[in-house]
């Protein structure tokens, strides 16, 4: 680890105008389970720390016109509990996957959203598109956890996030604050999120000196149905091979509306427009569930370690669709 | 007077001994009062950190230790590499070490280092599981081979011929408390708090590299996080950290970090085996011919061709294999070398015959019995019966692969067998004046239970509470006693403290003759009193104020062969698992172990052996593996993070069943600690392939290699 200053803000206000110094050399520090293991390992070396946990308008669950603000601070037991979230079982889906009370307590909401890819090349030092003498390692070297979708340019690590299918799904939007504390910008969670085509970019749109604060979420009509599947492969802290958020606006038994999207295959949350087009006019049961799996990874392109994703990938659509309409049953 | 001879009691007598007794130190070791290596600080200490190799294969062309001893906080530095002649085998290894005020001065001396290192990168090889790539490479070399009677003939006469192929990937160590030291200087002794299974041994390999003599050092090793064959040695990092100290005039304390734990102190070698085997009508092997290959690190060996089919002797075998030499971290003995992965790569293939002859695996394991080794078909068949009625295996044993829906259900079984002799031991037991008890030794309690044995043994002997008698081990300046490798500690120890209390108690018992005018013969300890025949004759406290004013000190040793020890034991395990074939994850329902190993002297940590075991067989079978990078020749998940160990949750409901007849207890003490660990990996994987009706070749089995086995298809 190097050393560092380390400021701690009062204010969102305060917090932008501490980042956007050092020309952005500088880090945020939530419930820090990723951030401390980066400075750790020096892959990330900002000259400033900037604490923003007691930001006290960055937490709690408030219900505002049109949906819901949840700070970015709400941590993943808030979220497993709050009873505001209750009409969004996805994102408990995601709380209660966390199998890690430590993380449950201290991890964050805005944290999750802006977690730094698990790629092992780049936790060891080889950048954030890991390579080596210019050549690609996950695409020359070992690739088992690597994406499988998006995956043709020069980055090929998963997105780290797993709220993100959830809350894509969702409609939701991030609020980001800055670089000056009068710029606000309100960002559906999509177009949040870009893959990087040189190692000096960013996995989201973030510039320096912005700041996530709150995930907006629309408000939900009793017609939806969501869900979230995590294949984990440990029963203890683990990382998802894949997982699947979906939406579902029903009409009766028959969808109206989906958004089936897609986690830790490719270096953004996936959206699968053809997983949803499947689904649309149709009722879920296993065969239509198993259809849109099919459909989400019809376009996969897996790399050469990690054609067995293709399969858990489509599991994971396939069971948050049943799990969505009370029909998953028999596995774990 | 009758012959006196060393022996255990009878059975049914014991007040201790075969009971479940909780470890003594465990409310130490809970509330963290019980000092770890790791822990110990004493004033002034420095912490050190290293400078390692990231390349597998390299020659260091420069470096500058100096650098260092720049940086504000730095007292000593410490180089590993001669330059002109050390070449970088393997990703991790030790290059420099820097010892400092604070941790994160010695973490900028680090990189003061690594910024002048300039490196001559070689070829690397490290695909293991590759045997083509490795003789391309000029990296594989013949191990040599083995054979007896005529395999040919006998293939061509068999029934059933299976062919397969089969393999265990190499995992490392991965101990709790990493392995390191504190070495402080008091004048010319060295003072050594040791992360050890061998506090008797260590001294030496202290003294000599440091031109001292072994009576100025003192290793201290009361505690243990975790060693499981690995902790042996002084090693390279512990006499850097005594020659930094030295320099410094400081104590040093230096353990390794995770990543360096993980890549250079230790390894379980990989195997990997072709095999084919060939049974009668009745379902008896006639034919076994294997070659593996696989690696142990640098060195170039791998798992021992001699002990493959294992445990079984058929009456036709060939067995040959190469070893690859490969950039990779050696490797240790690992939890009852190399079983664990002779038992995968054998029971794995056997199993598949037994699909093949369209037999129950139980009825096919039962039918080969008489070719085990050690004359154990008896035991087998027993514990099989035991282990079969725990899990129920005859009501829930279904052909392969004829689950429905996309979990589906197997069942699994393999067997094993350890030799667990007693080691060597001495002990000096005192006896004191008051009646209190204390022995000395220089052994260690690896989180096994080493005190509370002791203590059962030296309570039960004498008659006393647990509370009467005090064990006083891990010094090197107590009575040399073996190292804690090879399940040979509780042999070692309980015979010698068995044969020492014994000792001690017919010289007081002589005592108690002469002065209550009683005959010696019929005396007894229990209870805190010497009976008589049933009669009280006078109190412990009153017998041991004869001995007069000073204690009575009675050696003990061992191994002898007088009844009190012996060897070998045998165990079966079945495990009922779930196999969930859209996702490739394994689910462990229930885990049966019924095991044997002789008189049981605390069956409660008996059966925590046992379950440490499956729970460490259960990692290497379905998560826990190194993953070697071919690009960049390195151990790319050498961090608790991509290194998948399972937890709790994931390990199912786990069945010690401790195989105890009378013959067992006649036996004497035999050790139990590695055994249990061998069959895991045989029996999940005959479970997976039990459920799925694929075989899932090469161990760990992972999502990734079931998904992969399940696509390819095909029957074992």
């Amino acid at each position: 680890m190097s050393s560092f200053e380390f400021a701690s803000p009062r204010t969102e206000a305060e917090a932008v105008e501490l980042l956007a110094a050092h020309d952005g050399q500088t880090a945020v520090l939530a419930g820090g389970t990723d951030l401390v293991s980066l400075l750790k390992a020096d892959i990330v070396t900002p000259q400033r720390v900037v604490d923003i946990t007691n930001i006290s308008s960055m937490k709690g669950v408030t219900s505002v016109t049109g949906g819901l603000l949840v700070g970015a601070l709400t941590t993943l037991d808030e979220i497993l509990v709050h009873p505001l979230l209750a009409g969004h079982p996805s994102l408990a889906h995601v709380a209660d996957g966390v199998h890690a009370i430590q993380i449950q307590s201290a991890g964050t909401l805005g944290g999750d959203l802006c977690h730094l890819p698990n790629c092992w090349y780049f936790r060891n030092g080889y950048g954030l598109l890991g390579t080596l003498n210019g050549e690609s390692l996950p695409a020359e070297g070992r690739s088992d956890f690597h994406a499988i979708l998006g995956n043709q340019g020069p980055a090929k690590f998963v997105s780290a996030s797993r709220f993100a299918p959830a809350l894509i799904a969702l409609g939701a939007k991030v609020r980001i604050v800055g670089p000056t504390p009068d710029q606000v910008t309100l960002l559906p969670i999509e177009y949040f999120y870009v893959t990087p085509k040189s190692s000096d970019q960013r996995v989201t749109v973030l510039t320096p000196g912005q700041l996530v604060t709150h995930v907006w979420l629309p408000e939900v009509s009793s017609t939806l149905a969501s869900a979230t599947y995590e294949v984990l492969q440990l029963e203890g802290l683990d990382y998802p091979l894949a997982s699947a958020g979906v939406a579902l606006e029903m009409n009766g038994r028959l969808v109206t509306e989906a958004r089936v999207v897609l986690g830790h295959v490719a270096p953004t949350p996936w959206v699968s427009h053809d997983a949803a087009e499947v689904l649309k006019g149709r009722s879920i049961d296993e065969a239509t569930a198993q259809a849109a799996g099919d459909a989400a990874v019809a376009r996969a392109t897996p790399l050469a370690h990690n054609e067995y994703k293709v399969q858990i990938a489509r599991t994971a659509v396939k069971r948050a669709l049943l799990r969505a309409v009370g029909q998953l049953e028999g596995v774990s | 007077m009758a012959e006196r001879k060393h022996a255990w009691g009878p059975r049914d007598q014991n007040v201790l001994i075969g009971k479940e007794i909780t470890r003594l130190d465990a409310p130490t070791t809970i509330v963290g009062s019980a000092k770890y290596s790791a822990d110990i600080n004493s004033k002034g200490t420095l912490f050190a950190k290293l400078v390692t190799c990231k390349h597998a294969h390299a020659k260091i062309k420069k470096i500058d230790i100096e650098a260092a001893k720049k940086v504000p906080g730095v007292k000593a530095v410490h180089l590993f590499k001669d330059i002109d002649e050390n070449e970088i085998k393997w990703d991790g290894d030790l290059i420099a070490a820097v010892a400092a005020e604070r941790a994160e001065q010695a973490a900028d001396g680090v990189k003061a280092i690594e910024a002048t290192i300039e490196y001559e990168v070689l070829e690397h090889f490290v695909d293991e599981e590759n045997l083509e790539a490795g003789k391309t490479a000029e990296r594989a070399k013949e191990l040599g081979s083995a054979s007896e009677g005529d395999v040919e003939a006998a293939i061509k006469g068999a029934k059933v011929v299976h062919k397969g192929y089969y393999g265990i990937q190499t995992i490392s160590h991965m101990c709790l408390e990493p392995h390191g030291s504190h070495c402080e200087w008091k004048g010319d002794d060295l003072d050594v708090h040791l992360s050890t299974q061998n506090v008797s041994g260590t001294a030496g390999q202290f003294a000599e590299p440091l031109g001292i003599d072994e009576a100025n050092v003192t290793i201290t090793g009361n505690y243990e996080g975790g060693g499981f064959g690995s902790k042996f040695q002084a090693d390279e990092w512990g006499l850097a950290a005594a020659k930094m100290a030295k320099e410094a005039g400081r104590p040093v304390r230096l353990m390794l970090d995770r990543a360096t734990e993980l890549k250079t102190a230790g390894t379980r070698p990989s195997g990997f085996v072709e095999v084919t085997v060939a049974a009668d009508a009745e379902g008896k092997v006639v034919a076994w011919d294997s070659h593996h290959w696989g690696t142990d690190g640098p060195g170039g060996g791998g798992v021992d061709v001699q002990q493959l089919p294992y445990p079984f002797k058929f009456p036709n075998f060939k067995r040959s294999q190469t070893g690859l030499e490969c950039n990779t971290g050696p490797n240790r003995a690992w939890r009852a070398p190399p079983h664990p992965q002779l038992c995968a790569m054998t029971q794995t293939a056997l199993d598949d015959l037994a699909a093949k002859l369209g037999m129950n695996s139980y009825d096919f394991f039962l039918k080969n019995l008489e070719f085990t080794l050690n004359d154990k078909a008896g035991t087998y068949a027993e514990e099989m019966a035991i282990a079969a009625k725990a899990i129920g295996w005859q009501e829930k044993w279904h052909p392969r692969g004829e689950g429905k829906g996309p979990v589906k259900r197997g069942l699994g079984m393999a067997l094993h067998r350890w030799g667990g002799g007693a080691g060597p031991c001495t002990c000096e037991i005192k006896v004191h004046p008051d009646g209190s008890v204390e022995t000395f030794l220089g052994s260690q309690d690896i989180g096994t239970g080493t005190r509370t044995i002791i203590s059962i043994v030296l309570a039960e002997t004498f008659g006393l509470p647990l509370s009467g008698v005090k064990v006083n081990l891990g010094s090197s300046k107590y009575p040399t006693s073996g190292a804690s490798g090879g399940s040979i500690t509780v042999g070692g120890v309980s015979g010698a403290h068995r044969r020492a209390a014994q000792d001690a108690l017919w010289t007081i018992f002589d005592k108690v003759a002469e002065k209550y005018k009683v005959e010696a013969d019929g005396l007894s300890a229990r209870e805190g009193k010497i009976f008589a025949g049933k009669k009280e004759v006078c109190s412990w406290k009153d017998a041991c104020r004869l001995i007069g004013p000073m204690p009575l000190v009675v050696k003990g040793e061992g191994p002898k062969k007088d009844g009190l020890t012996a060897d070998q034991v045998g165990g079966v395990q079945m495990v009922d698992l779930s196999v969930d074939t859209e996702t490739g994850n394994v689910r462990i329902h229930k885990f049966v172990c019924v095991q044997d190993c002789g008189l049981i002297l605390d069956e409660l940590t008996a059966k925590s052996q046992v379950l440490g075991a499956l729970i460490m067989g259960i990692a290497y079978s379905l998560s826990e593996e190194r993953i070697m990078d071919n690009k960049t020749g390195r151990y790319i998940n050498a961090d608790l993070k991509n290194y998948k160990l399972p937890r709790i949750g994931d390990v199912g409901e786990l069945v010690a069943i401790m195989h105890q007849p009378a013959s067992e207890y006649d036996r004497g003490v035999v050790g139990l600690g590695e055994p249990p660990v061998i069959a895991p990996g045989a029996a999940i994987s005959n479970a997976v392939a039990n459920a799925i009706g694929v075989r899932v070749p090469v161990l760990p089995l992972t999502p990734k290699r079931v998904l992969d086995a399940l696509k390819k298809g095909g029957n074992a």
